[in-house]
């Protein structure tokens, strides 16, 4: 092995530094000083040497004087739940059927990935419309009337399920796509033997190619728990994640963006959604590195 | 993230894009690095003599044209105008301030411009009122004044919370307006069993149910509770308030139900079909009908009195208005320019553009007011005290982040009073310290 120039050594030196400094100080700076904050009563005004420490108080507050907190766990605990044995299953079914080679299977892979594209104001927009209780248009093809119109998105009992039934829509054409892309960079010569070895359709998937698509999976997997965790746009968009659309991400921003402030408070709510995330990377890398053994 | 509620006309409707707010680096967290953000900072070389600048959150087409001629009136130097998205202003005001603010501003009066106040956010301009206070009412003195007894705040114009309704539809079925609560009862009655909805009702955004709230408590209780309540001084879970939410249930029935869903806007659309009698909003509600003869068509009555011994003139009539930076590039222009935007003249010539509003001068020209104008007024100047509306006399973390899902928990289940009131009695003491 050759020493290396001062040019190279310069080079490794900016390639390391470079981008340390930015997943420094784009994600585990901002990520440390909201666990900081989140000890904290700051309101955002006033220099940071003013500010107080109060212990566990916010995650004390949080946890059993603050009514939206329980819901928004819960609300994120079924959207993960739904999410994977909805719209993810159904995206898989999608990618493979699309992967037939069917007739017009552009066509179809365009209209499943259009929501994807969709800006988020107009996705609330389009629900907005469909699901209004007053001139929306599911009521009408229901054909309710008055009194026993329903009211979509104010009852807090189902108001959840039609957002996740409007977020589904997103994530299936995401999951189509990534599967998609996954099963047509399978070797052909698979499918082939398979056949010839007597296999049919079902097994042939479930056999053969499910377990060499396992990266694409694992990917699907994760994309679909950190979706879940961050989901936010479509409840906020209609109506701030208030009234049964509480959600984690929801609650954050509630409390630290705007004139609220409660950048503490808001801050350990945070922290919460960070630790929880942590979960779940923690399960994946373990997951990667008994792979790389 | 407070009320979105339209800042004169032409109002932002909930779901605006906050295009603003991204370019404004959307502070995260504990974003310091976006505190300097907002300053517009053309403020002018030389020591304290360039133009004043002017941060503007009218930024609707109409209000955004009627500052622009209130600035054009102004003979003591240029006026640099920095207009900044309505609701992304309101939601960076924080960093807006501690950055480097305007030298002159836009903001609400009440709590709002108080809790700023003792923050030293903002200048104090009580030389100003020496000048430009025989033009104000005590009332909009009052609302003008900080903690400290300082002035802090000019007003511009005010919009009336009041039970709005359509002329054509009362004269056709013959009704009166109701002065006091029985009467409100027996005519939600006769509405009913005319096949209308009495009352108008969306609280999808959360804001429009606070209306509510504080017109019963300010007629059970009055005025002076309603102010200690919201300064955290008085108990969420005493029986005054409890009296309050009761008074609600018994009027729920008559309120157009499943209100959670619904916008502001879309609870407007069912006065403006004809198909609900009354509507309490505040008057920008007017946007909603198309000018001309439906518009005319729009009355109102002001809440009806329910305690004779606490009355009705307590009216709920939020205030908008101007403040200076707490260390202005230019304090002298700042506060000259004060002196004009405290003048009639000046709201003249903002109303002429945007008439959607009542001047809050004293001697400002009425003589082109319309009908909800005139009225506007009547009701305001004949109110013993003026309230601004729940999240404008409190703090605003706890009206958005407590009362907002506190009010929409009432509406959803009314029964449960003694829960609901403990619970935000126990969050407010978390907000408020104690």
């Amino acid at each position: 092995m050759r020493t290396l120039s001062g040019v190279d050594v310069l080079t490794v030196a900016l390639m390391i530094a470079v981008p340390t400094v930015v997943v420094v100080g784009l994600v585990w700076g901002p990520a440390l000083a909201t666990v900081l904050l989140s000890f904290t009563d700051w309101n955002g005004i006033g220099s940071l040497g003013e500010i107080n420490f109060v212990g566990w108080q916010n995650y004390e507050d949080a946890t059993t004087n603050y009514p939206p907190f329980g819901p928004a766990i819960r609300h994120n605990i079924l959207w993960l739940v739904v999410f994977f044995l909805g719209p993810t299953l159904l995206g898989i079914v999608l990618a493979v059927m699309l992967d037939r080679e069917l007739r017009g299977s552009r066509i179809y892979q365009s209209i499943f990935f259009m929501p994807v594209v969709l800006s988020l104001a107009l996705v609330g927009f389009i629900w907005q419309l469909i699901y209004s209780r007053d001139q929306g248009l599911l009521n009408e093809v229901l054909g309710l009337e008055g009194g026993a119109r329903i009211d979509w998105f104010g009852n807090s009992d189902i108001n959840l399920w039609a957002v996740l039934v409007a977020a589904g829509w997103r994530h299936t054409g995401y999951i189509m796509l990534l599967y998609l892309a996954g099963l047509k960079a399978v070797d052909p010569a698979l499918r082939e033997a398979a056949a010839v070895d007597g296999a049919g359709e079902v097994r042939t998937f479930l056999r053969v190619i499910w377990p060499v698509m396992r990266p694409v999976n694992i990917v699907i997997l994760v994309i679909t728990v950190i979706e879940s965790l961050r989901a936010f746009d479509i409840a906020w968009v209609i109506n701030k994640g208030r009234n049964g659309l509480e959600l984690l991400s929801t609650l954050v921003t509630q409390n630290v963006i705007g004139e609220a402030s409660r950048v503490g408070f808001g801050s350990a709510l945070a922290t919460i959604m960070i630790a929880i995330s942590t979960v779940f990377i923690v399960i994946y890398l373990i997951q990667v590195m008994r792979e790389q053994k | 993230m407070m009320s979105p509620r339209p800042f004169g006309t032409g109002g932002v409707s909930a779901m605006a894009i906050r295009r603003r707010t991204l370019l404004k680096g959307a502070l995260g967290a504990g974003a310091l690095a976006g505190l300097a953000g907002c300053g517009g900072g053309d403020g002018g070389g030389g020591g304290g003599g360039g133009a004043v600048t002017f941060g503007s959150n009218w930024s609707d087409e109409v209000p955004k044209n009627a500052i622009a001629a209130m600035m054009d009136g102004y003979g003591g130097g240029k006026v640099s105008i920095n207009t900044i998205d309505h609701n992304s202003f309101q939601e960076n005001i924080n960093n807006y301030l501690q950055g480097g603010p305007d030298d002159v501003f836009g903001w609400f009066a009440g709590y709002r411009m108080q809790f700023f106040a003792e923050q030293g956010l903002v200048g104090d301009i009580t030389d100003v009122w020496s000048d430009i206070g025989s033009g104000f009412s005590d009332a909009m003195k009052q609302q003008a004044t900080g903690a400290d007894g300082k002035q802090y705040f000019v007003p511009l114009y005010y919009y009336p919370w009041a039970v709005f309704y359509r002329k054509s539809v009362w004269e056709q079925r013959g009704y009166t307006p109701p002065a006091t609560m029985d009467e409100f009862v027996a005519l939600s009655k006769k509405m009913q069993s005319d096949g209308l909805v009495p009352l108008s009702f969306g609280d999808s955004d959360g804001w429009p149910a606070m209306g509510t709230f504080d017109y019963l408590n300010l007629r059970i209780n009055g005025y002076d509770f309603h102010v200690e309540l919201m300064a955290g001084e008085r108990a969420w879970n005493s029986q005054e308030v409890k009296n309050v939410f009761d008074a609600w249930r018994e009027l729920l029935p008559y309120h157009q139900p499943d209100a959670l869903g619904r916008t502001w806007q879309q609870a407007a659309q069912t006065l403006l079909r004809k198909e609900s009698g009354m509507y309490l909003i505040g008057m920008f509600m007017g946007q909603q009908f198309p000018e001309g003869a439906e518009r005319d068509d729009l009355d109102f009555f002001p809440f009806p009195e329910i305690d004779p011994a606490i009355g009705a003139d307590a009216v709920e009539a939020p205030i908008d208005g101007f403040m200076m930076a707490a260390r202005p590039r230019n304090e002298e222009g700042a506060k000259e320019l004060l002196r004009y935007l405290g003048t009639a003249e000046a709201e003249d010539a903002y109303l002429a553009v945007d008439p959607n509003n009542v001047a809050a001068h004293d001697d400002a020209d009425t003589s082109n007011y319309n009908a909800l104008q005139k009225k506007s007024q009547e009701l305001v100047s004949g109110a013993k005290s003026i309230s601004q509306f729940l999240d404008r006399d409190t703090r605003p973390d706890f009206a958005s982040t407590v009362m907002i899902p506190s009010l929409q928990a009432f509406l959803r289940d009314p029964d449960d009073i003694d829960g609901l009131t403990k619970s935000i009695e126990e969050q407010k003491a978390s907000i408020f310290g104690g």
